[in-house]
């Protein structure tokens, strides 16, 4: 079901948000009478950090899933950008543990690389500069089992950016963490992601975080998934985290989605009491 | 109001200290000790006349023979046929085993119609299939390494299926997401992610590959250990048969190490 946008090309350039990435037209999902998503429509901008957030089975991994071309919608139409001959068109950080057990962290980040056939100097490269880039270089001979869980994430979304990809696909990549590494990573997600500036989807659970790293934010309804409302998010870049969590405008931004988040959330939770 | 009884008793300090001989090393000297034990015993009672030495001649007279079967040359030609058998019986039906048990493990059509297969055949006892291959495949060394080949080839096709199919999907997922090919898909994640599973599989597929060498060289060979043991039975010669079997033991327990290793190097992922 994926079509590929065709390239608008003329004055806009590569780079500039005006370009949609993604586009989804009436997109709906469902599974046997289980409407899981239900008439979506979004465009997300080339260049553009868009975050979903929205309470537990509103269908978040669905949409992700479909997006990654791993499941088929029931209805609708999905088209993602095409990327440049050679690269891929997105790569998929998913929600939990998934970095191969068998593979030690050299060969898990350069996975994707070597499965398209990636020149062997380009792969030492690339994979060596985001091994740096999230402080695995030390740790590429080891294998997940003697990593902690932190340093396994770290992995996977190394594996995924190392693949160099038109789309980022992020599902819940740090809700397993604790605090403090979560903060780490959540910073150092910004440094890497403002080199190259590619178009992510990244859902969370976390307000914080979805008005820490993203652009825009797409709260969803609860079960069946439909849209709630965009929140965009202007606070400058770079941004410091620790200093961003003092602003006002953040905590104001932070407050308006709780908001609308609230309701969807206790609407999930009635769902959920109504159908035990 | 309660009475508090202030009886000041120091509380006791648990004594810790590390264990002389840690539980590993104390393992692996009762794994000499106890067989070692046993050869004296056996010893003192057949010299004691506590046991009928017609059936179970002491270990002294068993181990002149061995070295009479070693100086003819006689136990080494009958060992290296007998692990030939074994070899090439254990690529001939472990190879096409993997490839078949993961390839079922990935394809639900191919599942679909080979498991009915398995499921009638496999509890067939493999020794009675014997007769049958000797009808096919003649006295010669064929019918030996077929009856390798089937003792391999049911564990490990069935536990690389269940190998592959135990393979938390999110890992196939991720092939998927990075384009992996058929190839890759089997390569990278089927074969590496099964492969605990299949190494257990390997090792009941080994041994019962040496069970059924042992019984199909007792009819219809001319050489090999089995052929050795059942010669020794016509011609009455207990210790010759001991010896056979103790041969075939210590291809087991060898084979077990190998295969313990050939483990440590496939599967070097795995918490110890
Ligand atoms: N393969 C499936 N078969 C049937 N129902 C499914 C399937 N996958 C998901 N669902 C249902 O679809 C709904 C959305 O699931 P999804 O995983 O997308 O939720 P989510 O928003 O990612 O939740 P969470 O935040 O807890 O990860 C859930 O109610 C789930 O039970
Ligand atoms: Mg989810």
């Amino acid at each position: 079901m994926e079509v590929a946008l065709a390239d608008t090309g003329g004055a806009i350039g590569a780079g500039q948000a005006q370009t949609a990435a993604i586009r989804i037209d009436g997109l709906v999902k469902r599974y046997g009478p289980f409407v899981a998503i239900d008439h979506l429509s979004l465009e997300i901008p080339r260049g553009q950090f868009f975050v979903i957030v929205g309470p537990s089975g509103c269908g978040k991994t669905t949409l992700l899933r479909i997006l990654a071309g791993l499941d088929k919608p029931s209805e609708g139409r999905i088209e993602t950008i095409a990327p440049a001959a050679g690269r891929p068109g997105n790569s998929m950080v998913f929600q939990g543990d998934s970095i191969f057990p068998w593979m030690n962290v050299w060969d898990n980040a350069a996975y994707g690389l070597r499965m398209r056939g990636a020149p062997k100097a380009e792969i030492a490269e690339v994979v060596g500069h985001y091994l740096d880039r999230t402080g695995l270089r030390r740790f590429a001979k080891s294998y997940p089992h003697q990593l902690s869980g932190g340093m396994r994430q770290r992995v996977s979304i190394a594996r995924a950016f190392a693949n160099d990809p038109e789309i980022l696909l992020m599902d819940e990549p740090f809700s397993a963490l604790d605090a403090q590494n979560k903060l780490l990573l959540q910073e150092e997600l910004l440094r890497i992601w403002e080199e190259h500036r590619k178009t992510v989807v990244f859902i969370t659970h976390s307000v914080d975080e979805a008005v820490i790293l993203g652009d825009r934010i797409m709260v969803m309804t609860a079960q069946p998934g439909r849209i709630k409302n965009f929140v965009d998010v202007t606070l400058p870049r770079p941004r410091d985290v620790l200093e961003l969590q003092r602003s006002p405008v953040y905590a104001e931004l932070v407050h308006t989605i709780w908001s609308s988040l609230r309701d969807e959330v206790n609407r999930a939770k009635r769902q959920a009491e109504g159908e035990g | 109001m309660s009475t508090t009884t202030t009886t000041t008793t120091a509380p006791k300090l648990v004594k810790r200290s590390a264990p002389l001989f840690t539980e590993k090393a104390r393992e692996r000297v009762m794994a000499i000790v106890s067989p070692l034990g046993l050869l004296l015993i056996w010893e003192i009672a057949a010299r004691f006349g506590l046991i009928d030495t017609r059936f179970f001649p002491a270990p002294s007279s068993i181990g002149g023979t061995f070295m009479e079967l070693v100086r003819s040359g006689e136990l080494w030609a009958n060992t290296a046929a007998s692990l030939q058998r074994l070899f090439w019986g254990c690529l001939a039906g472990g190879i096409p085993a993997l490839l078949l048990g993961i390839a079922m493990g990935l394809s639900r059509g191919l599942r679909v119609i080979v498991e009915p297969l398995i499921a009638a055949t496999y509890p067939i006892p493999k020794s009675s299939i014997l007769p049958l291959a000797l009808l096919v495949f003649g006295l010669g060394e064929p019918s030996k390494i077929f009856m390798v080949a089937i003792g391999v080839f049911f564990p490990v096709v069935i536990n690389a299926t269940t190998g592959v199919l135990g393979i938390d999907k999110i890992f196939l997922d991720v092939g998927h997401n990075f384009h992996a090919s058929r190839w890759s898909m089997f390569r990278t994640i089927a074969l590496p992610g099964a492969m605990p599973v299949i190494m257990t599989g390997v090792r009941l597929g080994v041994g019962m590959g040496l069970v059924l060498i042992a019984i199909a060289e007792m009819v219809g060979a001319k050489s090999g250990l089995g052929y050795m043991i059942w010669s020794a039975w016509e011609t009455f010669s207990v210790e010759q048969m001991y010896v056979g079997l103790f041969v075939i033991a210590i291809i087991g327990f060898v084979l077990t190490l190998l295969l313990n290793e050939l483990e440590r190097v496939l599967v070097p992922w795995r918490r110890s």
